[in-house]
């Protein structure tokens, strides 16, 4: 039988429970409210007092009240069918949840993850008498477009003898499809499932690879400008109403990825609702499916229980790893780090641990290294590679990037996507400010590019700020150029109309070639006599760039434009180089 | 079972304690004290120590007052007589009606599963340019007026309750004055509203812990009257009046704060409120519309701050008109795209050419040669503020689109504007 306790406390979501008997920290206990069943985590332990905190709101709740200890730790469950789900933080299926319980999320109701009935069609893979490792591959199933690989339980150790392996056929989740022997001779039962704890890393390949491989984003001043890596990690922190969450949902669109991984954690619950009614209309251009099929969403929203937040991005990350272990390119995003960094803040301070900067806890940077630490680029023992690239977006207090989750944030990533207000106010969005961010990987565009046209900005800012000073009359007319240059190259191509159906997505060919046109341009000088002539033909080239950028890329009319614009250069360039 | 204790072992701020063995957590006391009774919620049980807030405040509160546990958590009045009523922040009839005891319901209840929500797609028109136009609000958005004292924010929210088409409104007052309470309250009268809403009221004048429970009172309403069927409007004013009384109680109960003293689960306490609007799949909707006054003007102070983290957008009052910067309705393109062809394109276009007006009126003020282009944008900003910006204008959206039309075609060539070519040739202003 299962350790038991009693409630002998409680503010807000934790509870303090007296027990006798083996208890192990992180292990998950339900608290009996009147029969209800609420799921808590041990956060401490203290002589014959653990002190709980429960994932569900915990009104009602009295002294005395009864707590059984599982003996496991928080997992998730693993198997095909998780592709296209919506997951609560703690796994459970909120449609399947919806039917049982209608409008409501009550406490203490508990539903498994996957359809336990559903029957996949198995193929076995592994030879009888094979000698296994954790994370071996035994087995496929067809999960929609994707061959799902069926593997040794990670929690296993190897080398494990295949015993037994059950014929290809149709299996639902919880029928024994083989059998393991390890050295000492116990056996194991394998099924199409299994279950991990979510906050210990997947760690089943050969080795880690450096992340060297674009990960586009069909997002123009993220791949030409500050690229992100397959493998790698980046951040967005801006203030609110800054485009975080419309940038993470274009990149949950549109990025070239094989699986999206969406933790919506502790921001609306009106913008999962969103991809939720959108992604099973939209195709995926690449196979030709709908995007749902490529997308699992972990929703843990801002009114829905604050522990549950946390485990929330845990649950999602390993669900990443899982599908990483496929040879697959998972994408996980996470919006937002800051929610989950408060959750950790509000546990710090119900434990009245000592607060480190604006009550956060001490050990804040450790977590937030660990968790961006879990993507990456692995090789698997077949040669095979497969990546997990985390975003997570950053809701700085005040807007202000000096607080301790940006810091913390910022000293591990690889790319980093500053929001700004000014740009976000003046509509020029995506609002990465271009004088701010950086990225640490290659790109679409060649580096040395990519620093030429960053020259440019910086120059183009410092001309700005001048004139401020001077006023345009007291600027000269090459730098005035100059500016007219930066502005250009800003509105056309880093300014992108996130809801403008063929601007809203860049493929690589089409950053490749509109980045080329105006590095041309930036690169030539032009025969502007005057300022007033020289915004005259900035406005004119701008509203053909403007019109060529919703053209749809090889049409004839998209051609058509090119050449005008072109021609347009041409025009002013004379003497100046050959004609483009 | 009735439990009533008669000794009170700690009073400390707005909190006492008391030692018992069976209260629940949230659950509800009422106290009979020389000051007349007053209803206390458990906020937390260690062992045999129970801690209680006490709504109407400690005052006069002695160590002898006779407490008794009611077995229940914070409930509200519920029922069709509901309408035309005027609550306190206890759920007590403020008005001379008759107490709705017998119809309760629990407040702050489970919150709404994701998967059953519909999108919200209901534009809400209110004949102000600056919502209707650039930034639309919806049926089931949340948002907020983000105001500073002086400011006519009471007055623009009882503008959008009137001219808004809904059926039932909620108002929830939080420490506003006694004057503003009386202005809502004759607003509603004059128009007739006042027999399809709902008051919850607490003045700067009532006890502060009061003021804790008007939200989820409000909100409780609002959202049985919903799943009724209904499309309620839910007015919440002032949210920062609210976050002050969270604070004390937090600083009460010696809780670290995480800034500027304000305890450090302020977004999930607020988050918790706002997320209740919704649009509910067959049924009603949940419309919920706030004041938050911004200590200072400055909205980077953490009550304003973790608001627009967790609303809809916001509404930015400034020298009484609503700011094209800093205001935003996060759910305009939910709408936008069904109204007519330029409007989202030509909002942002409005806006754009505004920001670049603005640093043009900058360079003027400090005395730079103006030079052709920056006259336009001078003449265009002037325009803009009088026709569009003035909070007195009330128009339909139509007539606002066609205006900023002719506003950019008196200011402007249409390559200035940045708009497609496309909509210039379906909408420029000929002749
Ligand atoms: N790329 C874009 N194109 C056009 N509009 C955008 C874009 N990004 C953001 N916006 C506008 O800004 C609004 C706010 O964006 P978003 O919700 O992404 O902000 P956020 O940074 O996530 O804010 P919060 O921190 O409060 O969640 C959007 O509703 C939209 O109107
Ligand atoms: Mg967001």
């Amino acid at each position: 039988m299962s350790l038991q306790g009693t409630v002998v406390g409680i503010t807000g979501n934790l509870v303090k429970v007296a027990f006798d008997g083996k208890l192990m920290q992180n292990e998950i206990a339900l608290v009996d409210l009147k029969g209800q069943k609420l799921k808590g985590e041990v956060i401490r332990i203290r002589g014959n007092e653990a002190e709980v905190q429960i994932f569900e709101d915990t009104k009602g709740i009295g002294k005395g009240d009864k707590v059984e200890f599982t003996g496991t730790l928080l997992s998730v469950q693993l198997g095909p069918g998780l592709l296209g789900m919506l997951f609560d933080g703690l796994q459970n299926p909120l449609n399947a949840l919806a039917e049982e319980t209608g409008f409501f999320t009550p406490r203490g109701h508990h539903i498994a993850p996957l359809d336990l009935n559903q029957k996949w069609a198995f193929t076995g893979t592994a030879k009888l008498g094979q000698s296994l490792y954790p994370g071996d591959c035994f087995g496929t199933v067809p999960e929609g477009r994707f061959t799902h690989k069926i593997q040794i339980p990670y929690g296993l150790t190897g080398p494990l003898e295949l015993v037994d392996l059950r014929p290809d056929g149709r299996y639902n989740l919880t029928e024994p499809i083989g059998t393991l022997k390890n050295q000492e001779g116990e056996t194991f039962e394998l099924r199409l499932s299994f279950e991990w704890p979510v906050k210990k890393a997947i760690r089943c390949y050969e080795e880690r690879l450096m992340p060297t491989e674009p990960m586009v984003t069909q997002v123009r001043i993220v791949d030409s400008l500050f690229p992100v890596a397959k493998g790698g990690t980046y951040c967005i922190p801006g203030p609110f109403g800054a485009g975080k969450t419309v940038l993470q949902q274009i990149t949950s669109r549109y990025a070239e990825v094989d699986i999206v991984i969406i933790a919506a954690c502790g921001e609306r619950a009106n913008e999962v609702v969103e991809t939720i009614k959108e992604f099973p209309e939209l195709i995926d251009p690449r196979t030709g499916k709908s995007l749902m099929e490529r997308t699992i969403i972990i929703c843990n929203t801002s009114s829905m229980p604050v522990a549950a937040r946390e485990s929330s991005v845990y649950t999602a990350v390993t669900l990443g790893e899982y599908y990483r272990q496929m040879g697959l390119d998972v994408l996980m995003l996470a919006d937002s780090t800051s929610r989950w960094a408060q959750a950790l803040r509000e546990r710090s301070g119900r434990l009245e641990e000592i607060p480190g900067e604006e009550a956060f806890p001490a050990y804040l940077e450790s977590m937030i290294a660990g968790f961006y630490e879990r993507a990456g680029r692995v090789r698997f023992k077949g040669g095979e590679v497969g990546s997990l690239t985390i975003g997570g977006t950053v809701s700085p207090a005040g807007g202000n990037f000096d607080e301790p989750v940006t810091k913390a944030t910022l000293k591990v990533v690889g790319a980093f996507h500053g929001l700004s207000r000014e740009r976000s106010d003046a509509r020029r969005f995506p609002a990465i400010d271009p004088l701010e961010s950086w990225s640490k990987y290659q790109g679409v565009v060649l580096n040395q590019k990519r620093l030429k046209m960053a020259g440019l900005l910086k120059r183009v800012n410092e001309i700005n700020q001048m004139m401020k000073v001077v006023g345009e009359e007291g600027t000269s007319t090459d730098d005035f150029i100059t500016f007219l240059k930066g502005e250009f190259f800003d509105s056309v191509y880093l300014q992108q109309n996130a809801f403008d159906e063929v601007d809203a997505a860049t493929p690589r060919e089409r950053q490749a070639e509109g980045f080329e046109l105006v590095e041309n341009l930036v690169d030539r000088p032009l025969n502007l006599e005057d300022k007033v002539l020289a915004r005259e033909f900035f406005n004119h080239l701008r509203q053909r760039f403007i019109d060529w950028n919703s053209l749809t890329f090889g049409s004839e009319p998209y051609k058509a434009k090119k050449r005008e614009i072109l021609n347009l250069i041409n025009e002013k360039s004379q003497g100046h180089g050959k004609d483009l | 079972m009735e439990r009533i204790y008669n000794r009170i072992l700690q009073i400390a701020g707005n909190v006492i304690m008391v030692e018992a063995d069976g209260p629940k957590f949230g659950e509800l006391a009422r106290i009979e004290s020389a000051q007349g009774t007053s209803l206390a919620e458990v906020i937390k049980v260690d062992h045999n120590q129970v801690f209680l807030q006490v709504f109407s405040g400690t005052a006069g509160v002695s160590t002898q007052d006779r407490l008794k546990f009611l077995g229940h958590g914070m409930q509200a009045p519920f029922s069709p007589s509901l309408l035309g009523r005027i609550f306190d922040g206890k759920g007590t009839p403020r008005d001379a009606g008759p107490n709705l005891a017998d119809s309760l319901i629990e407040t702050a209840g489970p919150c709404v599963n994701p998967a059953t929500r519909v999108l919200p797609s209901k534009m809400i028109r209110t004949g102000i340019p600056m919502i209707d136009l650039f930034n639309s609000l919806v049926e089931a958005q949340k948002i907020s007026i983000f105001s500073s004292s002086g400011e006519p924010h009471n007055a623009l929210l009882a503008r959008i309750a009137l001219q808004a088409e809904v059926d039932i409104i909620v108002l929830g007052c939080m420490g506003v004055l006694y004057d503003d309470y009386l202005f809502f309250k004759e607003q509603l009268e004059n128009t007739d509203a006042m027999n399809r809403t709902v008051l919850f009221v607490h003045t700067a004048s009532d006890p502060v812990v009061e003021a804790l429970k008007v939200p989820d009172l409000a909100l409780a309403v609002a959202e049985n009257f919903a799943l009724q069927g209904k499309r309620v409007l839910t007015l919440l004013t002032d949210m920062t009046n609210f976050a002050d009384a969270l604070k004390e109680i937090a600083i009460i109960m010696e809780q670290v704060p995480s800034n500027r003293g304000y305890p450090g689960d302020l977004y999930t306490q607020l988050a918790q409120r706002y997320e209740k609007a919704a649009d509910f799949k067959g049924a009603g909707s949940l419309t919920l519309v706030s004041v938050t006054t911004m200590p200072g003007n400055d909205v980077t102070h953490p009550v304003p701050d973790n608001t627009g983290y967790i609303t809809e957008g916001q509404y930015y009052l400034n020298g009484g008109r609503i700011e094209p910067f800093g205001s935003l309705s996060r759910l305009k393109q939910l709408v936008n795209k069904n109204t007519r062809s330029d409007h989202r394109a030509i909002m942002d276009a409005m806006i754009q050419l505004y920001a670049s007006s603005r640093e043009t009126e900058e360079k003027r003020a400090m005395g730079f040669k103006m030079s052709p282009w920056d006259q336009k944008l001078l003449l265009y900003n002037k325009l803009f503020a009088q026709k569009l910006m003035d909070l007195e204008v009330n128009i339909p959206l139509e007539g606002a689109l066609d205006l900023c039309w002719s506003i950019l075609a008196q200011c402007f060539t249409p390559e200035e504007t940045r708009l497609k070519s496309e909509l210039i040739a379906k909408y420029w202003p000929t002749g």
